[in-house]
């Protein structure tokens, strides 16, 4: 038995939720490798090889993997699949892409954002936004899924795996590349952020979301995350979404200002271990979730809690 | 240029799902069924490229059983011009229906396909990108943006960190992302007359496509439910909480 973990890297950095998902690939107790697929991306792979409890990087390097395509990872993963028992990643936007066109070419069907991985092909995974925890059982020979972080503590590094390059079928040409915008920040990354300050709809407008929030972050050393209401009324972008359809987050502190907690939201940050919320309604949903809430307008306490930290 | 359209009946976003008292299943008997939201925004883009000229025709297709003809009738008071029905039954897997799908687009031939980029029932997010691969089309998952030029389509997407614009030949698979538009309220009149206009039903058992079920429901149950706390009356006394927390604000002096 075999098991393959498809790595996520911006093309200089390992992303850290491929540690998450070589500590979820332990459950089977079978050698595990690592696939890398990028254009020059060598120090990647280094980066991978070092992660413990590997066995083998296999590193795919091509001019055409520079931006990997859902395509092109796909029929690279479809060309090395002989002889593994299970394909996983960590659910992303990336993973997310391209592993449901391993699971047709394959013919076999992908578990998607598992929580827990249990005996004999059984996993729970959580349905309606969360509100629900489905157990299902796959019948298919090769386990296709992706997994969910956060529910992974990391794996250490120090390890010396093996780097074994591969040939690269030929791109697949009807797909492109053309360009990317990438939200320019000096704070930690959202989904691995140890404090993420949240904002609502209540911030009324992008500049009191940036006048409001950013400080507080700023002085927490905090990511920002924002609801849907707040990136539709574009208080903010679309890459902090938190929730359902955007980034599910589970930081050590999580602080809502003027969250109003639907349950689409709260999918997204439930997790967290101490949750703050912020809000001038006192029957808003979020304060059900909130270990500490604060009724009150955030526009005065936001920046009387930000002056108390020094 | 043809479009083509999925939509698929769903549970309403705002109702909050219970489960059956053994744990075999979810309890949605009588509950508010609508179109997947995503679903709803695709349809709109095929539409408004519909109306910019681009596109001549717009099919909605869904799967499962009859009761899916509301969501169909909803497509056609929206705009689209044809409604397809395959019938099969409830529950069919995103492999299965990728495969019919797959079956329909051979049948129809649409230069583009539009689906929502995830039911907001099972959240797998996954039919788009398998019928892709099924046909060997490039795909466009999370659009938030999209222009068609000629034989090309240039779609944004929402990753993680940002976006990402891609170019795509023609025919192509599109999942649609929330901010791709706002879908357009369906007037009263038009759904008096969508009710006249036919639905062509197709038996799934006729398309010969295997619908067997890779995935097992064995049960469902409920997340441990996170609990409420306390209310606190000022930021001092915040502080004072937070501060007893081992570790939460290592590291910050406050």
């Amino acid at each position: 038995m075999k098991i393959l973990i498809l790595a996520e890297h911006d093309g200089l950095q390992l992303s850290l939720s491929v540690r998450q998902a070589v500590t979820a690939a332990q459950f089977w107790n079978s050698p595990v490798h690592v696939l890398v697929a990028g254009h020059d991306a060598d120090a990647i792979a280094q980066q991978a090889a070092s992660i413990h409890g590997l066995e083998r990087v296999i590193y795919a390097n091509a001019s055409h993997l520079a931006h990997p395509l859902a395509e092109d990872v796909a029929n690279l993963i479809v060309s090395i699949s002989e002889g593994y028992d299970v394909i996983l990643a960590a659910h992303s936007s990336f993973s997310k892409n391209a592993l449901p066109r391993v699971g047709a070419l394959l013919d076999v069907a992908m578990i998607s954002d598992v929580l827990e991985i249990k005996a004999n092909n059984t996993y729970v995974r959580s349905i309606y936004a969360g509100n629900i925890l489905t157990t299902i059982q796959s019948t298919d020979a090769i386990q296709l899924l992706t997994v969910h972080g956060s529910n992974f503590t990391a794996a250490s590094l120090g390890g010396n795996a093996e780097i074994v390059s591969i040939e690269t079928p030929a791109a697949f040409k009807r797909a492109s590349w053309k360009s990317e915008v990438r939200s320019q920040s000096d704070r930690p990354a959202l989904s691995s952020a140890k404090i993420v300050v949240s904002g609502g709809r209540s911030l009324g407008s992008a500049e009191s979301f940036e006048q409001i929030l950013s400080p507080l972050a700023a002085k927490l050393g905090a990511a920002l995350g924002a609801t849907r209401a707040a990136v539709d009324a574009g208080f903010a972008p679309n890459d902090i979404q938190v929730g359902q359809t955007g980034v599910v987050v589970a930081p050590e502190l999580y602080i809502a200002v003027g969250v109003s907690g639907a349950v689409q939201h709260t999918y997204g940050m439930k997790d967290s271990r101490i949750v703050v919320a912020i809000n001038q309604d006192p029957d808003a949903p979020i304060f059900q979730v909130a270990d500490y809430g604060l009724v009150a307008d955030l526009f005065e306490v936001v920046p009387a809690l930000t002056a108390a930290i020094q | 240029m043809k479009i083509l359209v999925a939509v698929k009946r769903v549970v309403d976003y705002n109702i909050k799902v219970r489960i059956k008292a053994d744990g075999s299943n979810v309890d949605i008997d009588g509950v508010k069924m609508g179109i997947n939201p995503f679903d709803e925004n695709a349809l709109e883009e095929a539409l408004r490229l519909k109306e910019k000229g681009i596109a001549t025709e717009v099919v909605a297709v869904a799967l499962g059983t009859s009761a899916n003809q509301d969501v169909l009738r909803h497509s056609l008071a929206m705009g689209a011009d044809r409604a397809i029905l395959i019938e099969a039954g409830a529950d069919l897997q995103p492999l299965a229906v990728a495969k019919l799908l797959k079956s329909i687009v051979v049948r129809e031939q649409p230069h583009l396909i539009i689906l929502g980029k995830q039911a907001i029932d099972d959240d797998a997010g996954q039919a788009g990108q398998m019928l892709a691969a099924l046909l060997d089309y490039p795909q466009g998952t999370f659009a938030s943006a999209l222009n068609v030029e000629g034989n090309e389509i240039i779609v944004t997407r929402e990753v993680d960190g940002g976006t990402e614009t891609i170019a795509l030949t023609l025919p192509a698979v599109v999942t649609a992302d929330l901010r791709l538009n706002e879908p357009r309220f369906v007037k009263l009149p038009n759904l008096m007359m969508a009710r006249k206009k036919p639905i062509e039903t197709i038996n799934a058992a006729e398309l010969g496509v295997n619908l067997e079920a890779h995935l097992k429901l064995i049960q469902v149950s409920e997340p441990a439910i996170r609990k409420a706390g306390i209310k606190v009356g000022s930021v001092e006394e915040l502080l004072n909480k937070l501060r007893a927390h081992d570790g939460v604000l290592e590291g910050i002096l406050v």
